[in-house]
């Protein structure tokens, strides 16, 4: 069989599995809707009750609108082992794994993504680390002496400008691509709204994980129906140290291109103390995310979907790891050898970004968003006003 | 020995075992459903009734306890006992605080009961997030638990608890014991011989739906009538409400309630109306209707509406039977087409022009058909037409040991110096028939927590 046929299967194959749990979604949240019980826990129960049937779309909304904080599972008295078997957080999770091949782009990476997400980014970073391992080699010796942390004496800065620049572009415009869809697709035209407020709600609610609290400020469920706030603290470390990274790297490129200031920089200066921070909030966070994956209850999630959670979580533990003994080793002779294994694993991130756990925050952004402009209409089923 | 041992794993169960424990009692539990369906009848509740004087957290207003009382006194038709009743009434204005140190979260009233929002306050998560809050604090507190452990027999000397007999033969003694295993509604045996036999025959009963868990066998109800401890209420007096037929035997829970009823019309079996379905708010009346169901020929009624209502009730869980035209609904719903078209269109000719609104008791109303049909009276003509049948759904029974304020279990009028019972098991004592909502719980964490905090003092004095 051709490789075009056996995409074109796995296509098929996740259509079929896509429609059978947007079924799932319709009919547990027919019960839900007739139930409400876990109505202030999160903002998916107040989008139910404004709809008496759920589509395909609906189902891609709502499983991007649930953070799997579960609290809904352990409260329902129709979970398992109950004939009704209601299971939201597990459902809207295999859902929500379609919303990210379904809008990848291109879809095929999406597809291949998802079956081996961890090999798939561990693959790519070592790659491009031997890649850039064996270019430093042909050019000379991997262990070189004196260079002081001049990176640049290793790659030109133009080139890692270039090749970075590249891979990030194309991150962005798959990513756009993707939640432009997503966005047509799930909203519906309807009576404007402040779009300001919506916007800025929104916001707020992505950036303090508003939802992650579970509704009353215990947290959110791990293992059993005890809360915990750590997910959501693990959470804010990967999420501000991912953002003081990219803040750290965006003053450098000021610096070089504004202010002619080449790296190395100072440990004082500030890309290197954002950077830093950064990555010990990189590496704190991705390393209790997966811990606190290990220990999820199956219950929960979709087991599918962790080669996909574990692939993202290791990148940015790896990202931030090298990056810091880059940082401590940058004087020594090794200094070429851990540029080009950082590099690598940046890279891969880049690469994979698209169609990685990454992805989440950009659609649970939109489903956010959309979330505070359609509560600020009327709610189209008046059933509720007994 | 055990200081205190709890029999039961609901509401009323884990207030008792908190209290005991945190008077410094050693507590055992005994629930006899395996841990994935503890919690009884409480794992399905969604709100507590509390009185309170002026606004506080989630409760709107004020809900004095004079105006708790009449509402307790009109909905019993004056069967309660006044005493009881204020007692409950104002445990109910402070017992929050305690609950929500032992984990228990409130919210503003679910969409569909703001009609509530000033009397009750509901559960974040309803009534099983209240009970695994409770749980974990009862264990982080050392509550003993124990599952899959029903208790079979009470051992007594005189009025004097010693022990109880567990399924698998084994005796556990305890110094002092509160007994919290709820009514005898999942006991399908006994609720039928309550009910009897019908007219026609029939035995109503088996055609009940129970709303809540299949643990409540009554089986310590039993024990105790046995034991000749003193009684109160009617065993065919519960809570019985209109539920979808196609409901599970146990747990359908809030989920299978139908609440188009008002916005339409309701017909047995013959094709026939038999009650006024707009005399007035649906969450007010849905819990005659189970009597009204129950006493139609096989216990079932249909409810049918058209179009023109649909979005305008809290959405049934299980979709209605449609049609395209109201014979073809009849027959669809196996009724009788002649007598069923006969009764929508002599209602359909009497319903009087008025402005539809589902949100006040509006002026839609019928003229010249028996029974009249006093709010919401539209025609029933607009395609498709939707059918969903009901079943009586039997929520709990109110049978119940006879208390004073103590909670002691008492015999020939005398209480027993270390046997307390709290719940359903006593509920009938406030409740000796009718209900209002959220009025259960109450009943459960008062008396819960009077029993526990005796049986703990009761212990001590051993
Ligand atoms: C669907 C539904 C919704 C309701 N909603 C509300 C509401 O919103 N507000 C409200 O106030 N009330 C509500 N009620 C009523 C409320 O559930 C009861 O009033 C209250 O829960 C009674 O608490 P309990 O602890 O006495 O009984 P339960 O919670 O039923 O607990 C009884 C316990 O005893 C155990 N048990 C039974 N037999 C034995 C035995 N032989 N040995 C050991 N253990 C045994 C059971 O397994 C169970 O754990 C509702 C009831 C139902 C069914
Ligand atoms: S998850 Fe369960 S308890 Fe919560 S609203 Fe849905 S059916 Fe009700
Ligand atoms: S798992 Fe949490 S976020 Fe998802 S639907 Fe349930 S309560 Fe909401």
């Amino acid at each position: 069989m051709s490789a075009i046929d056996t995409l074109s299967d796995l296509a098929d194959q996740a259509k079929r599995e896509l429609d059978a749990n947007a079924g799932e979604v319709d009919r547990i949240l027919h019960i839900c809707n007739a139930c409400r019980y876990c109505e202030s826990f999160c903002a998916v129960f107040p989008a139910m009750t404004r709809r008496l049937d759920f589509n395909v779309a609906d189902a891609h909304y709502l499983a991007n609108l649930c953070h799997n904080c579960s609290a809904c599972l352990y409260a329902c008295q129709y979970a398992p082992p109950h004939e009704f078997g209601v299971n939201v957080p597990k459902t809207l999770a295999q859902v929500r794994r379609h919303t990210y091949i379904e809008y990848a782009f291109p879809k095929a990476f999406g597809e291949l993504y998802r079956r081996n997400g961890l090999t798939i980014a561990m693959a790519v970073s070592l790659g491009v680390a031997a890649f850039l391992i064996a270019t430093i080699m042909i050019r000379g010796s991997l262990f070189v002496h004196g260079l002081e942390g001049e990176f640049y004496a290793i790659f030109p800065h133009n080139m890692l400008a270039g090749v970075f620049g590249a891979a990030s572009l194309f991150s962005v415009v798959a990513l756009a691509i993707g939640v432009t869809r997503f966005w047509r697709q799930v909203s519906e035209p309807g009576k404007p709204v402040p779009l300001a407020n919506a916007v800025g709600e929104a916001t707020r609610s992505a950036l303090t994980l508003r939802y992650l609290d579970g509704g009353h400020g215990d947290g959110c469920n791990n293992e059993d129906d005890a809360f915990t706030l750590w997910r959501r603290r693990f959470h804010h470390l990967t999420f501000y140290g991912f953002m003081l990274c990219f803040a750290s790297t965006s003053v450098a490129t000021l610096y070089h291109y504004i202010f002619g200031l080449e790296a190395p920089y100072r440990i004082s200066s500030l890309p290197v103390v954002l950077g830093t921070f950064g990555g010990i909030g990189l590496l704190i966070g991705p390393a209790g995310l997966f811990w606190l994956n290990m220990r999820r209850n199956p219950l929960q999630i979709d087991e599918r979907q962790k080669t996909m959670d574990r692939g993202f979580i290791a990148l940015l533990f790896s990202i931030s790891l090298t990056g810091l003994i880059l940082l401590a080793w940058r004087d020594s002779s090794a200094m070429p050898l851990l540029l080009a294994v950082h590099l690598g694993f940046v890279m891969g991130l880049f690469m994979t970004l698209p169609y990685g756990k990454f992805a989440h925050g950009i659609f649970r952004c939109a489903a956010l968003l959309k979330y505070s402009i359609e509560k600020r209409r009327p709610n189209p089923v008046q059933a509720g006003a007994d | 020995m055990v200081d205190v041992l709890i029999v039961g794993g609901g509401n009323a169960a884990l207030c008792a075992a908190l209290m005991a424990r945190e008077a410094g009692a050693s507590v055992l539990m005994l629930e006899a459903s395996p841990k994935e369906w503890r919690g009884g009848n409480s794992q399905h509740t969604r709100n507590l009734r509390c009185m309170h004087d002026a606004p506080q957290d989630v409760l709107v207003e004020a809900y004095p306890e004079e105006e708790y009382w009449q509402d307790l006194l009109k909905v019993t038709g004056g069967e309660t006992n006044e005493h009881l009743a204020r007692l409950v009434i104002r445990a109910s204005s402070n017992c929050r605080d305690w609950m929500r140190r032992h984990g228990v979260r409130f919210q503003p009233p679910l969409s569909g009961a703001l009609h509530v929002a000033r009397t009750n306050a509901f559960f974040m998560g309803g009534g099983k997030a209240l009970v695994n809050a409770y749980y974990r604090s009862a264990e982080a507190l050392g509550v003993k638990v124990r599952y899959n452990t029903p208790v079979t027999d009470v051992l007594l000397e005189g009025d004097r608890f010693v022990g109880v007999v567990t399924g698998s033969g084994e005796r556990i003694t305890a110094k002092a014991c509160v007994l919290a295993a709820g009514g005898f509604e999942s006991n399908r045996e006994w609720l039928r011989e309550a009910w009897g036999r019908n007219d026609r025959g029939e035995w109503p009963a088996d055609n009940f739906l129970i709303r809540g868990t299949r643990f409540n066998q009554g089986v310590l109800l039993k024990c105790m009538m046995k034991a000749g401890a003193d009684m109160i209420g009617d065993p065919s007096q519960g809570h019985c409400v209109a539920i979808d037929a196609r409901a599970p035997l146990y747990d359908g829970g809030i989920c299978t309630r139908i609440d188009c009823v008002s916005l339409g019309v309701v017909v047995n079996q013959e094709g026939c109306r038999f009650y006024d379905e707009g005399e007035d708010f649906w969450p007010k009346r849905y819990a005659i209707w189970g009597r009204l169901v129950a006493q139609q020929a096989g216990q079932i009624g249909y409810s049918i509406i058209d179009r023109k209502v649909i979005g305008r009730f809290m959405p049934p869980v299980f979709p209605g039977v449609i049609a395209d035209s109201l014979p073809e609904l009849a027959t669809k719903l196996a009724l009788p087409v002649e007598t069923f078209m006969r009764t929508i269109d002599g209602y359909n000719a009497a319903c009087r022009p008025g402005v539809f609104d589902h949100t006040v008791l509006d002026d839609c109303r019928t003229e010249g058909v028996v029974p009249a049909k006093t709010h919401w009276a539209q025609k029933i003509d607009t395609p498709p037409f939707y059918g969903y049948a009901l079943r009586p759904g039997i929520t709990f029974t109110y049978l119940s040991l006879k208390v004073d304020d103590t909670a002691a279990v008492r015999f020939a009028d005398r209480p027993s110096p270390n046997l307390f019972v709290a719940g359903e098991m006593m509920a009938g004592n406030v409740l000796g028939k009718g209900y209002t909502a959220g009025v259960g719980m109450s009943i459960g964490t008062a008396f819960g927590r009077i029993a526990g905090t005796r049986a703990a003092a009761a212990a001590q004095a051993a």
